[in-house]
């Protein structure tokens, strides 16, 4: 089904009409652009997932194993006992509805069920259906309701159609995670072999090859050094990048799209070209060659496998410490599982600390691994880096705070702050759509397929309405951003809602400010753009 | 999985059409298929081209080049491409040449 165009998309959404049935009673519709495909049968098998099958939600029949309702009631069981804020959420929502307009989704599409309190009553309703006295006893009076297959279904569509960025729960007075719940959903889904292609190929592709894309080391070398044949167009710099070396101080790890798609490669020339200046000693591995983990989006146990590849070859190469790209979810799995599902950090690993400037960064003493927004703002706050911002003129930026580095770790002020040294014209977006209450792409968790693209482009409008917002008010025609789905999800988004924008990473105009020692004069920007003022040099 | 049947030829697709067995499964009747799809008059040499490319570093690297690299060595600029596949260098140039679609933070 094509794509209905811009004007028509939200038509039906109507945030007042009370809906002619109880929820209980409704089902949802599985129509072409609003989910996602089911996991290929080999893919599920390589991983050694539970029932590998052909099927595909918008089949009648699922292929669910004959204990199927067993395996999910264990399942609710099992997580009650293991995880104690699942337990907590199941039992303390009071229904103010605080949360209920605060989700990118239900803005999007008006339907009710994606208000983040009814999303998280989908799974609470059956723990109390089928746990507890009051539920057994008075059913739909007491919020509760069995669980049938029709619920599966209907679990699959709406948890699936959150991205886990947790903005309901910034207004939830309870401290209510709804992200923690749609994992653990999920989690219970993959027991009864309910899953999705477009995030289990990629842990696959991370599991055997090292990467979400499937680049294998020399794939990922070629790449490299197409890319350092550009920075010499631009710069007259012959650089080297550093590849599996031990003994290197630092181990860099940043998503696999930096160096394959548009526009991470230009991200990518940004840290290299930052990395040459400092005359930094680091290397990046062809093993450890994802920063992103779609296990997190898949079992705890599955996140934990991805991100150990990590440690592994932090160990291997025998460097000190471990500096990460601009990636969002690798951020929520360092600052938030690190240490008691990844730990701890392999003993040859120290306190990291910045060898241009000596800053010791206490905050990651434990996971031994930082942020590169930190570092180079810390760069940048001791004045090591000779910045010409001008070169970045054509640009008229803002910055979309990534869900999981702003709301998973609190990252707000490091990229601001290299912006305003390496742009001069950067404006924020309005005040509740940015920091802590940042919109969600629309598409992360792993749901940026193309399959889903009417559901993406829904979910992704409140961003895209604030990004219109500064364009028409300060002309703004640059969404910068730290994660490698926002670099790949942002650019259809813009491309339908406000067609001017670009969309970049942070480090891309760090990139093009640097002054180098030794480059030639730059007439291009990275992405070979004529730099403001060139042209008309040129023609005089 | 679905199947499409073209010219006395059954191929078996992935939900978006792509070939699923690969470079075994690919032939002349699915080129003429994917074309017709496309919406593509006529195959000219750059389509050719533009094919060979992408099979030769598919078989060399398992997954499909990035579009710089496609660019460069086929010399068609992303426009021209465009113009050739109006699907674009993933979805129409890539299923034509049998490949798979990509995957991750693309």
């Amino acid at each position: 089904m094509a794509l209905p165009k811009p004007d028509e998309l939200l038509r039906d959404v109507n945030y007042d009409r009370m809906p002619a049935k109880h929820w209980m009673d409704t089902k949802p519709e599985f129509r072409p652009g609003a989910y996602c495909y089911a996991g290929k049968p080999s893919v599920v098998e390589e991983l050694g997932l539970p029932f590998p099958r052909e099927w595909q939600p918008h089949d009648e029949d699922w292929k669910l194993p004959p204990n199927w309702k067993e395996i999910v009631l264990n399942a609710i069981k099992d997580r009650a006992e293991r995880f104690r804020s699942f337990k907590l959420f199941m039992d303390i929502c009071v229904r103010c509805g605080a949360c209920a307009d605060k989700c990118h989704f239900f803005l999007g599409t008006g339907d009710p069920k994606n208000m983040p309190v009814l999303r998280a009553e989908l799974l609470r309703s059956v723990v109390k259906g089928e746990f507890t006295r009051s539920g057994k006893l008075f059913g739909r009076l007491a919020g509760a309701r069995k669980l049938t297959e029709d619920v599966i279904k209907e679990w699959f569509y709406y948890y699936y159609q959150c991205t886990e960025c947790r903005r309901c729960s910034v207004f939830c007075p309870y401290g209510i995670d709804t992200a923690e719940i749609t994992i653990l959903a999920r989690e219970i889904l993959h027991e009864i072999g309910v899953n999705i292609n477009w995030i289990l190929e990629p842990v696959r592709n991370s599991a055997f090859i090292g990467n979400h894309i499937g680049l294998q080391p020399h794939t990922i070398q070629e790449n490299i050094e197409f890319l350092l044949m550009d920075i010499e167009e631009i710069t007259g710099l012959k650089i080297e990048v550093p590849i599996n070396k031990k003994g290197a101080e630092i181990l860099f790890v940043t998503p696999s799209a930096d160096f394959f798609a548009e526009p991470g490669i230009y991200t990518f020339m940004g840290y290299v070209l930052l990395f040459h200046y400092l005359g930094l000693d680091y290397t990046i591995s062809t093993y450890a060659s994802e920063g992103g983990n779609f296990g997190f989006f898949t079992t705890h146990e599955m996140m934990r496998k991805l991100h150990a590849k990590i440690y592994h070859e932090a160990e291997r190469l025998k460097v000190k410490w471990i500096l990460g790209g601009e990636c969002g979810h690798m951020w929520r799995v360092v600052h938030q599982y690190e240490d008691t599902m990844c730990g701890p950090a392999p003993s040859n690993l120290e306190v990291p600390k910045s060898p241009i400037t000596g800053t010791v960064f206490e905050h990651a003493k434990s996971t031994k691994i930082v942020h590169i927004c930190e570092f180079t703002a810390d760069l940048i706050a001791h004045g090591k880096l000779q910045l010409d911002p001008s070169r970045n003129d054509n640009y008229v930026v803002t910055f979309h705070d990534s869900c999981n580095t702003s709301r998973g770790m609190g990252i707000f002020e490091e990229p601001r702050f290299i912006l305003r040294h390496v742009v001069n014209n950067f404006y924020e977006m309005p005040e509740n759509t940015i920091r802590e209450k940042t919109f969600c792409c629309g598409s992360g968790s792993g749901l940026n397929t193309d399959e889903y693209m009417e559901i993406r482009m829904r979910g992704g409008f409140p961003r895209a309405n604030a990004v219109e917002y500064v364009h028409e008010k300060y002309g703004v025609n640059m969404l910068a951003c730290i994660c490698a789905i926002d670099r790949a999800v942002l650019p259809p988004l813009m491309n339908y809602w406000v067609p001017e924008v670009q969309v970049c990473g942070v480090h891309e105009l760090v990139g093009n400010a640097l002054v180098i020692p030794g480059e030639k004069k730059r007439t291009t920007d990275l992405r070979f753009q004529p730099l403001k003022g060139v042209e008309e040099e040129e023609n005089v | 999985m679905p199947t499409v049947e073209y010219k006395g030829k059954t191929f078996e697709v992935d939900e978006d059409g792509f070939l699923q067995g690969g470079m075994d499964a690919w032939c002349m009747e699915w080129v003429e298929y994917v074309k017709e799809q496309e919406g593509i008059q006529e195959l000219t040499d750059e389509h050719w081209k533009v094919i060979k490319v992408l099979q030769d570093y598919f078989k060399k690297n398992g997954v499909a080049p990035m579009v710089r690299i496609l660019s460069k060595v086929t010399g068609y600029p992303l426009k021209k491409i465009y113009e050739l596949f109006p699907s674009g260098p993933g979805k129409g140039a890539c299923k034509m040449a049998g490949l798979p679609k990509p995957t991750g933070c693309v």
